[in-house]
């Protein structure tokens, strides 16, 4: 694969593959959490919360980037912190567009584990009560191995959505190749220069072929997992 | 071991005022649909946080509102089989009756497998919740309420969802339980006849309200509790001990009130059985009846007699037990009935169906 793909082509799937892994496991305990607070909990501002997670699916998402860029860049006013602090920059950076693609692919992970969550009859987790086991238990034993379908649905999800991640992205973090270029960057660069459709055609088919291979993936894990907590 | 339940809550439109002690054996909470008995039995076991109460075992306060003591479900120590069994579906039954031994409990709980071979479960161990009838979900639920070794059992309704001949399958399992183990048995339903031939105490709810409590044997005697408890199926119980097995398909048992032939019972002599007879399928007569088809003449003394639109109640005692028959208030008039008479009561052997006889 390498001697077929360019190492310029090569160092942008990796990146790609690295940030997408890295935003889907660092969110999803966020993605969870959010996602049981909002099926669970009734509180007040629960519909800002609801609207705050949301809110990456519906604005532009250059505007989306921008807003990290206020927020998170060297001189923003959490990334002022977070450099002073613990010497960690964002902006520009491939941890940068970890954050980016987490945030963009943030609700689509939240809704599916969301709708999970309000599936699991609660009368189980109260039989659980009963049988001696703490809240903590009760979520570890019960609700987590029932949700477990729309966990890897979401993941999944979020995933798909941080690979193809361009917009906030570019905002962010730019294109730089090697540091801050990813898959979809990379076929908007090439797109950019003459005689470059060859290299972005190559990396579409990159991009098809592990969509493809995540959706498998997912399938085949949900079915089996669905088939366990269906009780069969 | 005794439990003592006092409580008040009030919910839209609806009072809960209950009061009562259930004592070691299988107390029945009785009452039509609505009367309040989830709801107790839920504040029992924590799930409903009443407004007022206390409600207290012999060496723990499981709630008591006036110190703000309210011990949370899991640290109750209770057994719960729910109406709906609520078997976790991703775990193997194995798994399910096993769930509660995860959890920091005494751990001289009852025998893994005893308890398998009480329920019958043995074959079931390696399915999942989805694979089971009914009653083998009813089963593996008080199986796993058991299994985590709780101070309590709570069941509520746990064969409402089954067919007559599923339930005479697994009384018997609960009338082990109550004979068998030490744990006070709280247990909802809405079905006299099976709360007769469970309940050692009962407590009738009405609207909310525990009108009365005491031991089973004598509410269920008592002709005044009769409408509040339903006329057609008011009865009392009488024990009674096997002697023989007939050729004719009948047994024959020896009751306070004379031998009795009832339909076979597959019990060796010697068993000591509990007998639920109608009110209504008791004729009463003051001579010894001559060339009569029904088997069962039971020599007794009139206790008590209760007059009303819907006919007498009439209450007799057969040796230390007590019989209620139901007769119309022109028979009893003109049989001249008073308290201190002695009196015949007649039974049909096949008036008394399987399901009304349970073990002593």
């Amino acid at each position: 694969m390498s001697d077929w793909l360019s190492p310029d082509e090569w160092r942008a799937v990796a990146l790609s593959l690295r940030v997408s892994l890295w935003a889907t496991a660092l969110s999803l305990p966020f993605g969870i959490a959010v996602a049981h607070v909002l099926a669970r909990r009734d509180f007040w501002g629960k519909q800002a919360l609801n609207g705050l997670v949301h809110l990456p699916l519906i604005l532009p998402p250059v505007v989306t980037g921008y807003l990290l860029l206020l927020a998170f860049g060297r001189k923003g006013f959490i990334g002022q912190y977070l450099d002073q602090w613990f010497g960690l920059v964002l902006a520009f950076k491939w941890t940068g567009a970890v954050l980016a693609a987490a945030v963009m692919a943030f609700p689509l992970m939240v809704r599916a584990i969301r709708l999970s969550f309000e599936a699991v009859d609660p009368k189980l987790e109260q039989a659980a009560g009963t049988l001696g086991a703490s809240p903590a238990w009760v979520f570890l034993t019960v609700t987590l191995p029932l949700i477990l379908p729309g966990v890897i649905a979401g993941a999944v999800l979020a995933f798909a959505k941080a690979m193809g991640e361009f917009g906030a992205t570019i905002t962010f973090v730019a294109n730089i190749p090697g540091q801050t270029q990813t898959l979809p960057s990379a076929i908007y660069t090439f797109l950019q220069v003459p005689g470059g459709d060859p290299q972005a055609f190559r990396l579409v088919l990159v991009s098809i072929a592990v969509a493809m291979a995540a959706l498998v993936v997912s399938e085949l894990l949900a079915s089996r997992v669905a088939r366990k907590v269906a009780g069969r | 071991m005794t439990l003592s339940v006092a409580l008040n809550h009030q919910f839209p439109g609806f009072t809960l005022d209950v009061n009562f002690v259930a004592p070691p054996g299988l107390t029945a909470l009785f009452g039509r649909s609505g009367s309040g008995k989830t709801s107790v039995i839920n504040a029992v076991a924590g799930i409903l946080r009443p407004d007022q109460g206390r409600i207290s075992t012999a060496d723990t306060i499981l709630l008591d509102t006036s110190s703000a003591i309210n011990l949370p479900p899991h640290r109750r120590r209770l057994g719960y089989v729910f109406q709906d069994a609520r078997l976790f579906p991703h775990l193997t039954v194995q798994q399910n009756l096993s769930y509660g031994r995860w959890f920091a409990r005494p751990s001289n709980g009852p025998n893994f497998d005893d308890i398998v071979g009480l329920l019958g479960l043995q074959a079931l161990l390696q399915r999942r919740p989805g694979a089971l009838s009914g009653g083998e979900k009813s089963r593996v639920a008080i199986g796993r309420a058991l299994l985590s070794n709780p101070a309590l059992l709570l069941m509520d309704e746990p064969f409402a969802a089954l067919d007559d001949p599923r339930k005479a399958e697994l009384l018997p399992y609960i009338e082990t339980l109550r004979d068998q183990t030490q744990i006070p048995i709280l247990y909802v339903s809405h079905a006299l006849p099976e709360v007769a031939r469970l309940a050692t105490t009962l407590v009738v709810l009405d609207q909310g309200r525990s009108l009365h409590a005491g031991p089973a044997a004598d509410l269920l005697a008592d002709p005044d509790l009769a409408p509040a408890l339903g006329l057609r199926d008011a009865g009392a119980m009488i024990s009674a001990e096997i002697t023989a097995q007939g050729p004719d398909g009948l047994t024959e048992l020896h009751s306070a009130g004379g031998p009795l032939w009832l339909p076979q019972i597959a019990s060796p002599p010697g068993t000591r059985l509990r007998i639920r007879i109608a009110a209504q399928d008791v004729i009463l007569s003051r001579q010894r009846p001559e060339g009569l088809s029904a088997l069962n003449i039971m020599h007794g003394q009139i206790t008590e007699i209760r007059l009303s639109d819907d006919g007498a109640l009439v209450q007799l005692a057969i040796g230390a037990e007590h019989l209620l028959a139901r007769i119309t208030q022109r028979s009893a008039t003109a049989l001249r009935l008073a308290p201190g008479d002695p009196i015949f009561a007649i039974v049909k052997s096949v008036a008394v169906a399987q399901k009304d006889i349970g073990k002593r």
